[in-house]
């Protein structure tokens, strides 16, 4: 599968009914879920606050997703040279620094009722998110600040795979260390800690995140591959 | 919405649209702009 999309002609015709069939599947379950999600009972002890999980933690979910896809396309780009890779790399980074940095927001507006607190420097997923967050950023400005194209995506590329370690840091740093942070409640042995009402919903907004993440994320790779294709064009029309 | 905390969870609710939002229109934009500027070169090519 990876192979067939490396190639730049295969991944053009597959991508274009792919982004908005992955659109498509975004709307339809971001809309069933807020339609659950807005209309749960509140939480005996988070009141309405309960509501902004249904925003927050989706976009945290995807925020990981958005770089595990982000350190794929890396390795690829560095180890076997695939061009539609490193247009990848390049199309993930941005959306997921914003869906990190939606997290962090929505996290910290449920932070202040919460724990009478907008930012815990000592709180490890905290921290470790806002980690996330700074790689991102990181990996666009490496990319953007060295002349050469090719020594400043190999050089990003880098940076995104030592960030990968960062990945289990965010996931298990609610076990590792003392944190005001929820411990795991989803995806855990012995199953979910959360009541269905709450879990539903939240679930199909993880989902239609997703989805909403790959379309975009493909759309913007079509639109990276056009511009190198336009690059080249214009370069012999020079020469 | 109303209750002591309405605050919060619309604020919440408004930065993940505002985000949704830039991403949308800003990849949109990009793609329109990458199919033109190829279309234009390609049609600027001799045949």
């Amino acid at each position: 599968m990876i192979a067939t999309l490396a190639n730049p002609y295969r991944f053009m015709a597959v991508s274009r009914w792919l982004a908005p069939l992955c659109g498509l599947a975004a709307v339809v379950l971001i809309a069933w879920g807020l339609t659950l999600g807005l209309a749960v009972p509140p939480d005996y002890q988070q009141g309405e606050t309960v509501k902004i999980m249904f925003v927050h933690v989706p976009a945290a979910w995807t925020a990981m997703f958005a770089y595990t896809g982000l350190g794929a396309a890396s390795f690829s780009s560095l180890v076997f040279r695939h061009a539609v890779a490193d247009a990848a790399a390049r199309a993930a980074a941005p959306l997921g620094a914003l869906f990190t940095l939606a997290a962090l927001i929505t996290g910290s507006l449920w932070g202040k009722p919460m724990w009478g607190a907008w930012w815990v420097w000592g709180d490890s997923r905290l921290v470790s998110v806002l980690v996330l967050f700074l790689l991102f950023v990181g990996y666009m400005t490496l990319r953007a600040s060295i002349e050469d194209e090719a020594k400043g995506a190999r050089a990003a590329d880098i940076l995104a795979l030592v960030g990968l370690i960062n990945l289990p840091v965010i996931k298990f740093s609610v076990d590792w260390w003392n944190t005001l942070h929820q411990g795991e409640s989803i995806f855990r042995t012995g199953g979910p800690l959360i009541a269905p009402v709450y879990l539903n919903p939240l679930l199909l907004m993880g989902a239609g995140y997703s989805f909403a993440f790959l379309a975009l994320w493909l759309t913007r790779t079509r639109a990276e591959i056009r511009l190198r294709r336009a690059s080249v064009l214009a370069m012999r029309g020079v020469a | 919405m109303s209750g002591r905390y309405a605050a919060f969870v619309i604020a919440a609710y408004a930065v993940s649209a505002a985000a949704f939002a830039w991403m949308i229109v800003d990849t949109l934009v990009r793609a329109r702009r990458a199919r033109c500027r190829l279309e234009k070169l390609e049609s600027a090519r001799p045949a």
